[in-house]
């Protein structure tokens, strides 16, 4: 399903809940991209869905880009900033691809209000599902660092042992999407899911 | 000249192509996934004026105006919109521009935040007006300039589509230098061109029917299609993100992209059709191309392997070509076990007042005709507390309808600021006027929320950051001849739930106004996180009716207050019956 060899498209995916800021997230993969030389492609969801609800961003780099979205099974990475998002877009990811999940547990108000139920064995499920795995808790993570709104930047980090961009790269796409006082903070998260091995 | 490129939205691309092509006049309002265009076009004022206007049908009426006077003009608006303002763009299609008028319309394939599924091209051909579609942002911002110079060429308005993932992709766009703006010529009395009574309308009629083979000469000429040769023994037509999803999907095709599609390049679609072997078109939502396709006599396949209702995809259209070529799709081993996953709709954030007035509601047993907005959530259980939406305005319209056939039900009609302004204050003088007995209940949140908090006439200030008189709901229904109008604090529950009470006991029709501005507008929470003291809760989940999404609560890990998520508006410590919530008290 990938498009030609000699040129293969990348394509990453990001799950999680309106509002833990996937919009940014995405916007410094696809500066980084940009920043390496490729052409670059990026969706997100805007609106309703974001009042609290599922989200998805989908990016695509390469040579050539056609589609904004990603094929079932064609994704090198897909990261998740809530741990059941994965599993919900775990078809998008290729046979071989990284998932960095983040093991935050975000209840929907469908389980509050008693009409489902959050599966009790999402680990479990996870690790099953994505034989190659860092399953961290970024929120945490961020909290050492010293913002939890940083979790975003862990699991870029993280995200970012799957994918071939130079490290310059990420920086500029940091650097260019960030507010400058927040920089530094961004690149430590960063720094941070990058030191987990992938 | 060095050439600039930027990561820009189709949005972001559609007010950059209107600022480089010397756009002084936009109008629009605001409505997913078309907003962004005018708030990013809003960032080069003064040299663009920028207004959100109080509905679409505005909106264009003031754009018109732009164009008789020479001056190049841009109107945005999401699909549903355009229904809101067909009815100056029916009549201004036979009058005709002066000054380049191009409308923005997005439309919502998938419904990701609409009320209906409509395909937008059908209003260029019932308007015969011409319609661009670009399929990425490059082409979202080449189109713009493109169709502003059409209109003026033709003298006719120009629809500009996009769709949702047009719209709200992000792709590299070379930038430009504005154009100087042509300096409008004023005004020029000339009845005849501008007064469409019967006996000068009539010859715009004509004008138009022979307006259309000239564009349609032009289309064909326009570098916006293009045929693109590789193997002729497939041709797809297509646009829009089609032509995307179609280029990953059959690479080794040849295409006929049609970036600008009505009137139909007909000459171009019987050439390509002649180069190739198969024909098959690929389009989103209606079979609009097919249809003339095959009313060309041209054979084609088409909706029969290409679905026509929801969005299509790189996944879709997968699955569309194994069924083209009667093969079965490799099917792919779900990696995950879904089935039994909790769906997570969108809901009312944390600290939204209208919470509050969703929780008093729950209290009577009422029918609620609700309208579009952050408070259509409130349809969601467990508020569950709205019954009905239609389109813009309707939740205080169709009040009178319900009541008139005789309901036995107390009616409630429910209404945002902005939606009130857009349509809901005619229905309200409807109200007045025609004897009704509702309840009105305008959630006045001081913004347009839902699609990203724009300014509208309530607001105190406009878009382009100028102090403006706000409009006052409660003189508005005053005027109209409402003798009940109350305004709640929705965050005070018992007081609201009183107010909703005299309300529904009162023989008369009442507007409540239920003010508290958005907290995610304002930038900070109303205090700071609650937390329940698990020795002093009871269990007794009062609490969850509020349906906050920081009150979460399972069987495995019982009841807590989320804080990363709490607003701090203490709703459900005041409900509590044990007094077990705790948390700072209000400022």
């Amino acid at each position: 399903m990938q498009n030609n060899l000699d040129n293969p498209t990348i394509n990453v995916v990001l799950a999680g809940v309106g509002g833990q800021g996937i919009l940014l997230a995405s916007e410094i993969i696809a500066r980084a991209a940009m920043a390496a030389g490729f052409a670059v492609k990026t969706n997100e969801v805007h609106g309703m869905a974001q009042r609290g609800g599922s989200v998805l961003a989908q990016i695509r780099y390469g040579a050539v880009v056609h589609s904004p979205l990603v094929e079932h099974g064609a994704a090198q990475v897909l990261g998740s900033l809530e741990r059941i998002e994965s599993l919900r877009c775990a078809d998008y990811l290729a046979p071989a691809g990284l998932a960095v999940v983040s093991s935050q547990r975000v209840v929907p108000i469908t389980v509050s209000s008693g009409q489902a139920k959050y599966p009790e064995d999402a680990e479990a499920r996870i690790r099953t599902a994505f034989p190659r795995l860092v399953y961290l808790d970024a929120v945490a993570m961020a909290g050492e660092i010293g913002n939890v709104k940083c979790s975003n930047l862990v699991i870029l980090g993280a995200l970012s042992t799957g994918l071939t961009l130079p490290a310059e790269a990420w920086q500029e796409g940091i650097r260019q999407s960030v507010k400058p006082k927040f920089v530094d903070i961004n690149l430590r998260a960063f720094a941070a899911g990058a030191a987990l091995d992938g | 000249m060095t050439s600039r490129v930027e990561l820009l939205s189709g949005n972001e691309a559609i007010a950059r192509g209107a600022y480089e092509a010397g756009v002084t006049v936009a109008t629009g309002y605001p409505g997913t996934p078309s907003t962004e265009i005018l708030e990013a076009l809003s960032e080069f004022k003064p040299e663009t004026y920028c207004e959100w206007s109080p509905n679409e049908k505005v909106a264009l009426e003031v754009a018109v105006g732009a164009s008789f006077t020479g001056a190049r003009s841009i109107v945005t608006m999401k699909h549903v919109g355009l229904n809101v303002a067909a009815d100056p763009l029916m009549t201004f299609a036979s009058i005709g521009a002066v000054g380049g008028l191009v409308i923005c319309v997005a439309d919502d394939p998938g419904m990701h935040s609409s009320q209906n599924e409509q395909d937008t091209r059908h209003y260029a051909r019932f308007a015969k007006i011409p319609i661009f579609e670009p399929s990425d942002s490059a082409e979202a911002r080449d189109f713009t300039a493109l169709a502003l110079q059409i209109s003026e060429q033709f003298q006719t308005p120009v629809i500009l589509r996009t769709t949702t993932r047009v719209s709200h992709s992000r792709s590299i766009v070379a930038l430009g230098q504005r154009s100087q703006p042509p300096k409008p010529a004023g005004f020029v009395k000339n009845p005849p061109r501008y007064v469409p009574i019967p006996i000068w309308g009539r010859a715009m009629r004509r004008a138009v029917e022979e307006r259309l083979p000239r564009l349609r000469t032009a289309a064909c000429e326009s570098s916006a299609n293009r045929i693109e040769m590789r193997d002729p023994a497939l041709g797809i037509i297509t646009g829009s993100i089609a032509y995307q999803y179609a280029r990953d999907i059959w690479p080794e095709a040849s295409v006929l992209k049609l970036g600008w599609s009505y009137p139909f390049p007909d000459e171009l679609i019987r050439r390509f059709g002649a180069q190739v072997t198969r024909l098959l078109v690929v389009e989103e939502l209606d079979d609009f191309l097919e249809e003339h396709v095959k009313a060309l006599g041209l054979a084609c396949d088409g909706r029969n392997v290409v679905p026509g209702v929801g969005e299509l995809s790189p996944t879709v259209l997968r699955a569309a070509r194994a069924k083209y070529e009667g093969r079965p799709l490799a099917p792919v081993q779900p990696r995950a076990e879904t089935k039994d996953l909790p769906s997570r709709p969108p809901v009312l954030c944390p600290g939204c007042p209208h919470r509050g007035i969703f929780y008093a509601l729950a209290q009577f047993d009422v029918v609620v005709t609700g309208d579009i907005g952050c408070y259509s959530l409130g349809v969601f259980p467990p508020l569950n507390r709205m019954d009905t939406i239609l389109c813009m305005g309707a939740g205080v319209s169709m009040t009178q309808g319900f009541e008139k056939a005789g309901e036995t039900k107390r009616v409630v009609g429910m209404v945002g600021d902005s939606t009130f302004f857009h349509s809901g204050m005619t229905g309200l003088l409807n109200i007045a006027y025609n004897r009704g007995s509702p309840v009105i209940i305008v959630v006045d949140n001081r913004t347009t929320a839902m699609t990203g908090h724009q300014p509208n006439p309530g607001s105190g200030q406009t878009l382009m950051g100028e102090a403006a008189p706000a409009a006052s709901i409660e003189a508005i229904a005053s005027a109209c001849g409402i003798k009940r109008v109350l305004t709640v604090n929705p965050y005070e529950l018992q007081q609201t739930i009183q107010a909703l009470k005299e309300s529904l006991a009162a023989h008369e029709p009442a507007v409540i106004v239920s003010r508290a501005p958005c907290p995610l507008d304002q930038g900070q929470p109303l205090g700071e996180a609650l937390a329940i003291d698990q020795e002093q809760c009871l269990q007794c989940l009062e609490c969850l009716g509020l349906g906050c999404p920081a009150l979460e609560h399972d069987e495995a890990h019982g009841l807590r207050i989320n804080d990363l998520l709490c607003g701090g508006c203490r709703m459900c410590k005041q409900i509590c019956p044990a007094e077990a919530i705790s948390g700072a008290d209000a400022k």
